[in-house]
């Protein structure tokens, strides 16, 4: 089985000169199709930073990152803008919905980016809802979700494109522990589909849903615990 | 991905917020009417003061007798020649009134009044200086033609011959000769120091009766059809003049252009016109900063929204697309409503002042607003739309 994703001494600097952090110092990754991985690791130790490389929101500093064994250092930004549109799904910790758009038009979203067709798209983006359990909330506002409703939400947004890849940075950071026990859920069963899943956590109980642990020390991977 | 469904996003993102996107239309508003409207009030008190320059006669021309050479024997200037000013050889000439004045004492009752100037003259006069009347008719053709006692007063005369009585139809004595007051002409004001409205005006063959007798005449005085018409009118005058004279070498009349005047209307409207630009220049940099102001805020408020979109996989097209689309409707939308606001506002007198619109400055105002709206609200967003994902989520 070939890797999803291949991550080769990945460095990624902010700043520089004498303020410069060194978020990542050479970390490698190898993820297998269809594999659930937690990533762990204290605070300010380079998670977040992983993922958002991972899921082509920023570029790194150093190192490869290879996604379904190509090289994304040699995509330009349209190719990397389809990249998110159609390989991968991204949840945040702070949901990021579009504000004042209803839940439904903010599933919606990247299948209007991808050209779907508008009937296509809305019984795709129900069906989406429904899979999240919020059938009967699709006109809501996210203003007029609780926490736990919205991140539903940003679950139906990145899976309504079935990406290959659904990437999670604390999906249930901000949630209580029934809202969690749902997401988690969710994810579970995505994971069950066929589709990989690498979610960070600070909670043992939420990775032990993955079937490994990644554990990230000062921007490197300082173990695999199974 | 169809330009249909960016344009539905655009749509959206304005609806979605009402207040937004309602404030930025007011500020392009107040941008584009405040232009329209300043520049109609510059534009109204530079044709008010036209329009005041133009009531003293700067379309006029008047022609007085002058002595003659050594050598050389003065014609008087007469009636007929006050005539033969009007006509196909003078087509910038409108009117030539010949003129008779006079000093004269006037009295009612047991008041007496001397009279700053008694003028005899046709109805023509009238018109030429822009004398209005205020009370009663002037004289007619027919009055000239009977040489009829009848006689227009100004308001002057009018108050200190007739205080608190009705002049119409009194009889007054001008130098013991009985004439009839037909009429009181609206008051002028007094322009330096001559008091306009302390005069008199009678048919011309009734003042050479009664007071001048059949000399020369004192003046002819020529309207031209416009105020740039007047050398044109000046020149025909003049050949016509030197036929009827014989004149050769110097003339036995003199020409007053009214020169000064001219100059000093130049002047003004030279001035006015460059207020008027610093104006415009001025209200439209203010507009202009109002709206820059307006649209980055804006814009900036929804990086993050931008970021959401870019994260889920929209191309850099489509959110340059979207809030393109939005500043051109908000844009438009505002300019428009700018416009009607600037149009309707320049209906009221304001200041004193009865705005002129100038429908150069509308456009003006209409196209530098929108496209400084369409610059400003879409610069800042293909801007952000260049941030990688990340960096438009986390901005602040
Ligand atoms: N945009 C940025 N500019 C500068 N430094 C940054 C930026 N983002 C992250 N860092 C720094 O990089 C390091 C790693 O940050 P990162 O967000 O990846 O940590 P994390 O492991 O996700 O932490 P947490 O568990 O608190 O979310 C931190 O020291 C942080 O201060
Ligand atoms: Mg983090």
């Amino acid at each position: 089985m070939s890797p999803v994703i291949e991550v080769r001494d990945l460095r990624k600097t902010y700043g520089s000169g004498d303020t410069a952090v060194h978020a990542l110092r050479g970390l490698d990754l190898t993820v297998q199709k269809g594999e659930y991985i937690a990533i762990m690791g204290a605070s300010g130790s380079g998670k977040s930073t992983l993922l958002n490389i991972l899921g082509c929101l920023d570029v790194p500093s150093g190192g490869k990152y290879l996604l379904d064994g190509i090289d994304t250092g040699e995509f330009d930004e349209e190719q990397l803008s389809l990249l998110r549109n159609r390989k991968i799904g991204f949840v945040f910790q702070s949901f990021n919905l579009v504000p004042r758009t209803t839940a439904l038009a903010n599933v919606e979203l990247p299948l209007v980016y991808a050209g779907v067709r508008r009937a296509q798209r809305r019984e795709r983006a129900l069906a989406a809802l429904d899979l999240v359990g919020l059938a009967d909330r699709t006109h809501h506002r996210p203003n007029e979700l609780s926490g736990g409703q919205q991140q539903r939400v940003a679950i139906a947004r990145a899976l309504v494109t079935s990406p290959a890849i659904v990437l999670a940075d604390e999906p249930t950071g901000n949630l209580d522990t029934d809202s969690s026990r749902e997401v988690l859920g969710i994810l579970d069963r995505l994971n069950a589909s066929g589709r990989t899943v690498v979610l960070i956590t600070h909670e043992d109980e939420v990775a032990a849903h993955a079937m490994r642990t990644v554990r990230v020390v000062d921007g490197r991977v300082a173990g695999v615990l199974v | 991905m169809r330009i249909f469904e960016i344009a539905a996003f655009a749509v959206r993102g304005l609806t979605a917020n009402k207040m937004r996107s309602g404030l930025t239309t007011l500020g392009i508003l107040i941008g584009v009417a405040s232009v329209i409207l300043l520049i109609a009030v510059g534009n109204g008190a530079s044709s008010a003061v036209q329009q005041s320059i133009a009531g003293l006669g700067t379309n006029i021309l008047t022609i007085s007798p002058q002595r003659a050479q050594p050598g050389s024997t003065a014609k008087p200037l007469t009636t007929a020649d006050a005539a033969a000013l009007v006509g196909q050889d003078s087509p910038d000439v409108r009117y030539a009134s010949p003129v008779v004045s006079a000093q004269a004492t006037a009295g009612y009752g047991d008041t007496t009044h001397d009279i700053g100037q008694f003028v005899g003259s046709d109805p023509r006069y009238f018109d030429t200086t822009n004398s209005a009347v205020a009370q009663g008719n002037l004289f007619s053709d027919n009055d000239v033609q009977q040489a009829r006692k009848v006689v227009v007063i100004g308001s002057t005369v009018a108050t200190q011959l007739f205080p608190g009585i009705d002049p119409i139809g009194k009889s007054m004595l001008v130098n013991n000769i009985p004439f009839t007051v037909v009429g009181v002409l609206a008051a002028k004001g007094s322009s330096g120091l001559q008091d306009a409205d302390d005069l008199a005006v009678a048919p011309l063959t009734t003042t050479q009766n009664a007071l001048t007798g059949y000399g020369s005449l004192t003046q002819i005085v020529v309207q031209a059809r416009s105020a740039d018409a007047l050398p044109d009118a000046q020149a025909q005058v003049t050949t016509i003049l030197n036929g009827r004279h014989k004149i050769a070498g110097t003339a036995d009349y003199r020409i007053l252009s009214q020169d000064q005047l001219l100059t000093a209307r130049t002047a003004t409207t030279e001035t006015f016109t460059v207020l008027l630009a610093s104006v415009a220049a001025i209200s439209l940099l203010v507009g202009g900063i109002g709206i820059t102001n307006i649209m980055l805020v804006t814009v900036t408020e929804r990086i993050r929204e931008i970021g959401i979109r870019k994260a889920v996989g929209a191309p850099r097209s489509s959110i340059l697309g979207q809030f393109l689309i939005e500043a051109t409707l908000l844009s438009l939308f505002g300019g428009a409503l700018g416009v009607a606001a600037g149009v309707i506002g320049s209906r009221f007198t304001i200041a004193g002042i009865q705005p002129v619109l100038v429908p150069s400055s509308v456009l003006l105002a209409f196209a530098v607003s929108a496209l400084i709206g369409l610059f400003f609200g879409s610069y800042p967003a293909s801007r952000a739309a260049k941030l990688r994902p990340i960096e438009a989520l986390r901005h602040e």
